[in-house]
């Protein structure tokens, strides 16, 4: 009695990482640092893949609930944590998947605000509306002296390693790819490809979109979490339009709609960013010139099997 | 009530060059049905334009003459680079999705952003004094202050409004280009050149940005080459605001965010000043997505 092959692949990917965990101290800090950044934007990219990729919205808005999450956790740990005295594997092992799991839930809050009103209209308003929602996240942070403000959340503790990373991403890339075989899930794709059709088959198409957005919102904010307890310090500013622009670059690149392109293209992404860090003015040239040439080109993504297919990707 | 005269100059005279901006996103979206995120930009190069018309061609600051020649440059340039723009960029997506255009429009602005930020071969990204292009001098009406830069703003603003409805109303181009927005397919059967409309409306769209840029850093006077980004998207608000495709709308949208965010400065909200347009904008959608001055459209199969 085996579980289904999808299942059996995400227990094989959480042992590994489990293992890979127990020996990460050993690897060179720098490269685990890396190897950490890359499994982080595999939850963010997988994750905004529901929503751009599958469901065929457009949100901008990755870093806002990124930075929703990543606050929300970073509070738990740094100010509830202390004061219940709890063991130092208990904060590692309980309390910090809790806190992820709490950043993740009100980041989806935040997902149901923003997406309840503005999933009713197309695509190119969607886009306005989520990135206005993270400039607003991004203003708000910066006001609020609770989280420090404009000065950042400093003194966070580092509990993310190698297995809680790579769980995550692992977990995310499972649960969006169950959601989209299951019954239920096949009307992500049919909003995708035709919504006015969808919705004549009696689909609730806005329920499916605001879903989409939830789950995805749910999945950034675990993601900030984990950069949080990463970094161990949280500011406004990397929560900003580039972090989302950086998300939706590895959605495209990977192909829209596509569960593994997207997983390698957040992968070489994270390593290519590093690589180009010598020649940090220009990184960002490189990825809007990769970007306009993507679209003029290849606007199905790179990662896409047949390599030479001419067909566009989903809308 | 001095005071609330006041604000309402100086929110009107903001709203002003928001109506400038908007126009170019109403009129873009009306004839191709896409945001175009690179607006932002082209008016964040206007502005940097007015600042070279001082800096390297030497033109004279603080004179009506130098500051219109600035004026008349920056537009120049800006529609050339509107079209420019339009021609490499969006013109070979013009029967893919929406998605593919949009994510190359924002490309196309993270693009001219970096290369403005980059020190080498741009601006480098440090904030820059604008000259005063014209003569800058305070006018005290009873007990009302008002700046000959504002009414430089809104004396622009107004013309370049009335040459924009005598285009669009008056001319053969405009014509076309509203038969264009109506129908694209009809348009091109009666034998309008679509191609050409659609290059004429984003360079009339980018100079108009291209303006509102000089007229912007005359009223705050320091550039840089992420300026373009906020009034881009609260101008893009106002477009909404007013409806979308929508001219008149577009210049009323304008007028109210420019008159809302002037107000919101004025209290204890001042720090939240940013996020003022896009709660008005989430507003909008969720009570009448139309906008002010639009028609809901349904969708026909």
């Amino acid at each position: 009695m085996f579980p289904p092959r999808s299942q059996r692949i995400l227990l094989a990917v959480l042992a590994a990482s489990a293992l890979l965990s127990a020996v990460s101290g050993r690897l060179n800090p720098y490269f685990l640092d890396v190897a950490l950044g890359a499994g982080i934007s595999v939850v963010l990219a997988s994750s905004l893949n529901l929503i751009n990729g599958f469901t065929g919205q457009f949100s901008l808005g990755h870093a806002g609930f990124m930075a929703v999450g990543a606050y929300a956790s970073a509070m738990l740990t740094t100010t509830l944590a202390p004061r219940l005295g709890l063991s130092a594997n208990l904060l590692q092992w309980v309390f910090f998947p809790l806190s992820l799991v709490a950043g993740g839930l009100l980041a989806a809050l935040a997902g149901v605000a923003v997406g309840a009103p503005s999933l009713r209209l197309k695509g190119d308003y969607l886009a306005i509306v989520t990135l206005g929602f993270g400039e607003i996240i991004k203003v708000v942070l910066q006001n609020v002296d609770a989280v420090g403000a404009s000065r950042g959340l400093t003194g966070i503790p580092s509990h993310t390693n190698f297995f809680w990373v790579f769980g995550s991403a692992a977990v995310t890339v499972y649960v969006v790819w169950a959601l989209l075989n299951s019954t239920y899930g096949r009307g992500f794709l049919a909003v995708a490809d035709d919504e006015v059709a969808a919705e004549a088959m009696g689909l609730n198409t806005t329920g499916y979109k605001i879903t989409a957005f939830v789950v995805g919102a749910f999945f950034a904010g675990v993601a900030g979490g984990l950069y949080a307890h990463l970094k161990g310090y949280l500011n406004p500013g990397g929560f900003s339009f580039d972090k989302s622009i950086e998300i939706v670059v590895m959605v495209i690149l990977g192909g829209m709609g596509r569960h593994s392109g997207v997983v390698v293209a957040a992968l070489l992404l994270t390593v290519l960013t590093e690589s180009l860090r010598q020649t940090g003015a220009f990184r960002m040239i490189v990825y809007s010139v990769l970007l306009i040439v993507l679209m003029l080109t290849r606007p199905q993504g790179l990662f896409v099997w047949p390599l030479w297919s001419k067909k566009e990707g989903r809308p | 009530m001095t005071e609330f005269l006041q604000q309402v100059l100086n929110g009107v005279s903001l709203g002003a060059i928001y109506a400038l901006i908007a126009l170019g996103y109403t009129m873009v979206y009306g004839v191709l049905r896409f945001i175009n995120f690179a607006h932002s930009d082209v008016f964040m190069l206007g502005a940097f334009v007015g600042w070279a018309t001082v800096e390297r061609l030497h033109l004279p600051t603080r004179s009506f003459g130098g500051g219109l020649a600035a004026l008349a440059l920056a537009m120049v340039v800006c529609a050339i680079l509107g079209v420019v723009i339009e021609k490499l960029a969006y013109k070979p997506l013009r029967n893919r999705s929406t998605l593919t255009v949009l994510i190359t429009a924002i490309g196309v602005s993270l693009l001219i952003q970096n290369v403005s930020q980059n020190p080498t071969i741009g601006f480098g990204p440090n904030p820059r004094a604008y000259p005063e292009l014209f003569p800058a001098r305070q006018i005290h009406l009873g007990g009302l202050t008002v700046s000959t830069n504002q009414i430089v703003v809104l004396a622009v603003t107004v013309v370049l409004l009335a040459v924009l409805h005598w285009i669009v109303h008056r001319t053969r181009t405009g014509t076309a280009m509203r038969a264009l927005s109506f129908n694209a397919t009809a348009a091109s059967l009666v034998g309008i050149n679509n191609d050409r409309i659609i290059s004429f409306t984003f360079a009339l769209g980018s100079a108009l940005a291209g303006a509102g840029g000089v007229l912007y850093a005359t009223l705050y006077p320091s550039i840089d080459p992420l300026m373009g980004t906020l009034p881009g998207l609260k101008a893009f608000v106002a477009a909404v605001l007013g409806g979308i495709g929508n001219l008149p709308g577009a210049a009323l949208g304008g007028l109210l965010i420019g008159l809302v965010e002037t107000f919101v400065s004025g209290t204890r909200l001042s720090t939240f000043r940013d996020a003022i347009a896009f709660a008005i904008l989430i507003a909008i959608l969720l009570f009448r997505p139309a906008g002010l001055l639009g028609k809901l459209k349904v969708e026909k199969v």
